[in-house]
């Protein structure tokens, strides 16, 4: 869903500029509550994961391929500030290294895959969680829906600022139907995607599920000096050395 | 716990299927156009499209410039990204972790 330039005009790109500038700013901000010991580490990994994935185009329909975007996922791993900033660093790089997204859409780009992504995604997220149990099933499954429907979301915000900021006379009407369509078969493959790896890593180490870790058990934090009570502790107690 | 998996390791085994999703996987992606560039097709919105800025720079459109094949270019170009957007984010976690603790230390 890359932006490429020419699609949004001048205004429009510079008022999404901002709105992405403001974004990552606050971003920066929340991301100092949120990397603690444990999704430190996991930011890296997050970004480049993301990277990787949004390589991996898969068809969806005759003559068409999507790829995931990744908000949702980031999101719910290393929590929705800091998982912003590692898509809008995807975006900068894949722009500024790989000639993908436009430099003048950038903002646009950052506010629809970064920004609105993150929001949906986290938001559904974090609803669905905190009506469920707390199983791998529940994680699993509101991960799915979480992401599937944050793709479609973002195609909408892009046909919003196309709407207002648009260099072709079309109907919008139009082109919100086929965006909306083609990125709800999009999502599903997000869906299946961010489903798997968040179901994974809840799977082995549920603390580092930063959408969920808040409401895992908290038990007082024990070294593994002392072996003695290691029997004891429950998996997210432990702090790695 | 002592079954218990490491952060370490997790990162390992999230950072080699990385590498292998942007080094080997990738050139089996589908090369349709995605979502976005069918609608603008379709929809004549792609008539105002203008060429990338940096089009034809060492890296652009995820092939490695002066390497010919095309495994091996589109391979060589994710793992560079990969490594390019691990290092860049693992920077931007140290400064805010730094700026917080500055802050932190400030208020005492």
């Amino acid at each position: 869903m890359h932006v490429p330039d020419g699609f949004i005009d001048a205004p429009v790109s510079i008022a999404a500029g901002v709105v992405a500038a403001g974004g990552i700013a606050i971003c920066l901000r929340g991301a100092r509550q949120e990397l603690d010991d444990r999704t430190a580490p996991m930011a890296g990994l997050v970004a480049a994961f993301v990277f990787s994935a949004q390589m991996i185009n898969f068809p969806v329909a005759a003559g068409t391929s999507g790829h995931l975007l990744g908000g949702a996922l980031a999101a719910i791993l290393v929590g929705p500030y800091t998982g912003a900033l590692c898509v809008a660093v995807v975006l900068l790089v894949q722009g500024l290294l790989f000639a993908d997204g436009g430099l003048t859409a950038i903002g646009v780009n950052i506010t629809t895959m970064s920004l609105v992504t993150v929001v949906v995604g986290w938001v559904v997220f974090r609803l669905l969680t905190r009506m469920l149990p707390l199983t791998k099933a529940s994680v699993t499954g509101s991960a799915f829906v979480a992401a599937l429907l944050s793709v479609p979301v973002a195609a909408l915000a892009f046909v919003g600022l196309y709407a207002i900021g648009g260099t072709s006379d079309v109907s919008i009407a139009k082109v919100a139907t086929a965006m909306v369509g083609v990125h709800v078969v999009i999502g599903i493959g997000e869906a299946f995607i961010t489903g798997l790896t968040v179901g994974a890593v809840f799977a082995v180490r549920p603390d580092l599920v930063r959408g969920v870790s808040d409401r895992l058990p908290k038990v007082e934090l024990r070294s593994r000096a002392t072996p003695g009570t290691a029997s004891a502790t429950p998996a997210n107690a432990e702090v790695d050395a | 716990m002592s079954s218990r998996i490491s952060t370490r390791t997790v990162i390992i085994v999230g950072a080699v299927v990385a590498l292998l999703l942007a080094g080997v996987v990738s050139f089996y992606a589908s090369s349709a156009p995605d979502g976005l560039e069918k609608v603008a097709t379709d929809q004549g919105i792609s008539e105002k499209e203008k060429a990338h800025d940096l089009d034809g720079s060492p890296l652009s459109d995820y092939g490695t410039k002066g390497v010919d094949n095309e495994r091996l270019s589109g391979g060589l170009a994710g793992v560079a990204g990969v490594a390019v957007t691990f290092a860049l984010v693992g920077g931007l976690v140290l400064a805010v972790r730094r700026s917080k603790r500055e802050e932190t230390s400030e208020r005492r």
